[in-house]
């Protein structure tokens, strides 16, 4: 290469580069455009409101939308106290040994399973095994195993960046290992923690391969069963866990459906589908990167 | 008892209790593992295993069944080259401007926005390659089927590009400035200096990135299994339709396969067969990253 041309591109690659990693940008821009012009005029009240029906224009994501909180409330149960506490022991009380570097070889390993390779785990163990059947706890475990190294992982990094003198203050007052995590160390490392939740939480709820593996059925005329019902007996209030057991469908299970149907009606529904999808998924990391800013600027 | 020995003992059942919770990560992979050979070893009891290695055909819906892994694998093959042919140098790309010319200011900008391309679910991206990308590209391309393996591999290859360049930059910038400025001082240009010196110094990290977007574009389901097409058919033509390992998962997922059939165990070969190459990509990649986080330190 002659100098010249050296000069030529140095002077262009910025552009370049710029123009490049604002492709990802314009095709974001693009889906969210497609998505809203095919989708918008689906949107109203009772496409909340109303359940899948063969009719395109009458279909709505009831039993979507009340499914998929259903599965992320219990996917937290489990994996929040589950992924957290993982995440204290390898962070705070693990020595460097073969255990613990085993177990960081399989985390990182779990990491980057692909996610259709857990609904097989599902079918064969929750499924099949336990006898858990097609049911909400089945899905819930499945998502929470899925998201469970993302917990860990963050979870270790938010314990790293608590700095070590307070940690020392804390032992220097004579409070034990336990109580200088409970009362110190996690206290500073919540908002951080909390952030690493909602990215998983929000990883969790776009999934939908390890579901339809597990045998989500698409078509759900009916709701779980409500955990708390009003009664006429003292104490005027029923609680059951016979949801936790029920069939579900989530909201990308019933928008593969639509998508796969080869009515123009459908395609529509499917798109409104994904409005609703997007808008909680951007959300969610929103608080996620906004938490990050704030708890980046306070340590600082 | 005195309170010291109470104490102790809450601790130390404490740290039982937390590294239980480690181990079920432990026991995650031993389920995984035991799921699917158990399942699969049923399955090489009916079909050998150079049968399932050789045969070209994948047909275990039809009458006529044959179980050839090569056409999926094949598919398989054909979007995840199309998807590091889009995702690796763009990724490189912005990765470079990011690390060596971005202001720290476009970097704070930029970045959370393209974390926001991987935090899109993948059955938005298949439907925008089935519903946006197929049409857009039948302009160009006449020919092209309306389930094909370009669309799928270019949406797929734009997921990508974050994880590509969020792993190439962390790489980048972990190259040490005094090499830069011997560089410099010898009288490079900064794209003499971004290429030849940074991206080689940081090549072990740059490949565990692309060990891993492979990783990836090999476990993707819901693109595959929208916009690709459900034919197994060994062929690298990128217009027609074919089918994934993932996408066949799917496809017989959808349907009611009675438990214990031969097809039902389609299922968890299939999942083996994609393990195994994850799960050998994964070690890879962590033993590249391992060796990249060593050289500076």
């Amino acid at each position: 290469m002659n100098k010249k041309r050296i000069k030529i591109i140095d002077s262009i690659f910025p552009l370049i580069g710029l123009l490049i990693t604002l492709l990802g940008l314009a095709v974001l821009a693009a889906l969210l455009v497609d998505a809203f012009l095919d989708g918008h005029k689906r949107l109203n009240l009772s496409f909340f409101t109303s359940y899948p029906s063969r009719k395109p224009d009458q279909a709505g994501i009831l039993s979507a939308w009340v499914g998929t909180v259903w599965i992320m409330c219990t996917t937290a149960m489990i994996a929040v106290p589950f992924g957290v506490a993982a995440g204290i022991y390898l962070e705070e009380y693990a020595r460097k040994n073969k255990l613990t570097d085993f177990i960081e070889i399989n985390i990182a390993n779990l990491a980057g399973v692909p996610s259709v390779i857990y609904g097989i785990l599902g079918l064969g163990i929750f499924v099949r095994m336990m006898h858990l059947e097609r049911s909400v706890l089945s899905g819930g475990l499945i998502l929470a195993l899925l998201v469970l190294p993302i917990i860990i992982l963050a979870t270790r990094e938010a314990l790293r960046s608590v700095p070590s003198s307070i940690r020392a203050a804390s032992y220097a007052l004579g409070a034990t290992k336990w109580q200088t995590i409970r009362f110190q160390v996690l206290p500073a490392a919540k908002s951080q923690i909390f952030t690493g939740i909602i990215l998983a939480m929000s990883r969790a709820i776009g999934e939908t391969a390890p579901l339809i593996v597990l045998g989500a059925l698409t078509y759900i005329p009916f709701l779980p069963t409500h955990p708390v019902t009003l009664s006429e007996k003292f104490p005027f209030l029923h609680v059951s866990f016979q949801g936790f057991l029920d069939p579900f469908t989530v909201l990308p299970i019933q928008i593969f459906n639509w998508v796969s149907r080869p009515q123009k009606g459908f395609l529509a529904d499917a798109a409104a589908g994904i409005i609703v999808l997007l808008v909680i998924t951007f959300v969610m990391n929103g608080v996620a990167v906004y938490l990050r800013y704030k708890s980046q600027k306070k340590l600082s | 008892m005195n309170i010291k020995f109470l104490i102790n003992l809450k601790e130390t059942l404490i740290e039982k209790v937390l590294l239980g919770c480690g181990l079920l990560t432990v026991l995650t992979t031993v389920g995984i593992i035991y799921v699917l050979f158990s399942e699969s070893i049923g399955f090489f009891k009916e079909v050998s295993l150079i049968r399932f290695l050789t045969d070209t055909q994948w047909t275990p819906l039809f009458t006529q069944k044959h179980y050839g892994i090569l056409p999926l694998m094949g598919g398989t093959f054909l979007t995840t080259v199309i998807a590091l042919g889009v995702a690796v140098p763009a990724g490189l790309i912005s990765a470079v401007y990011l690390s060596e010319y971005a202001s720290s200011k476009t970097r704070q900008i930029v970045k959370p926005i393209l974390e926001v391309l991987a935090a899109v679910p993948t059955v938005v991206y298949g439907y925008f390659a089935l519903i946006f990308v197929t049409p857009l590209l039948k302009n160009i391309i006449p020919g092209i089927s309306s389930f094909n393996a370009l669309s799928a591999g270019l949406v797929m290859g734009v997921m990508i590009i974050p994880l590509v360049s969020s792993l190439s930059e962390d790489a980048m910038r972990a190259v040490p400035f005094s090499l830069r400025e011997g560089a410099y001082a010898l009288g490079s240009r900064k794209i003499q200096v971004a290429w030849r010196i940074v991206l080689p110094a940081a090549f072990s990290g740059i490949m565990a990135a692309v060990v891993l977007a492979i990783s990836r574009a090999i476990g993707e389901t819901m693109i595959v299994a929208i916009a690709a097409g459900q034919q197994p058919s060994l062929t690298l033509n990128p217009l027609v339709p074919i089918e994934t390992v993932t996408a066949y998962i799917v496809q017989i997922s959808l349907g009611d396969t009675p438990h214990g059939t031969l097809e039902y165990k389609t299922i968890f070969v299939c999942g083996m067969t994609l393990f195994i190459f994850t799960f050998l990509l994964n070690m890879v990649c962590f033993m590249l990253k391992k060796r990249f986080s060593e050289i500076y330190e």
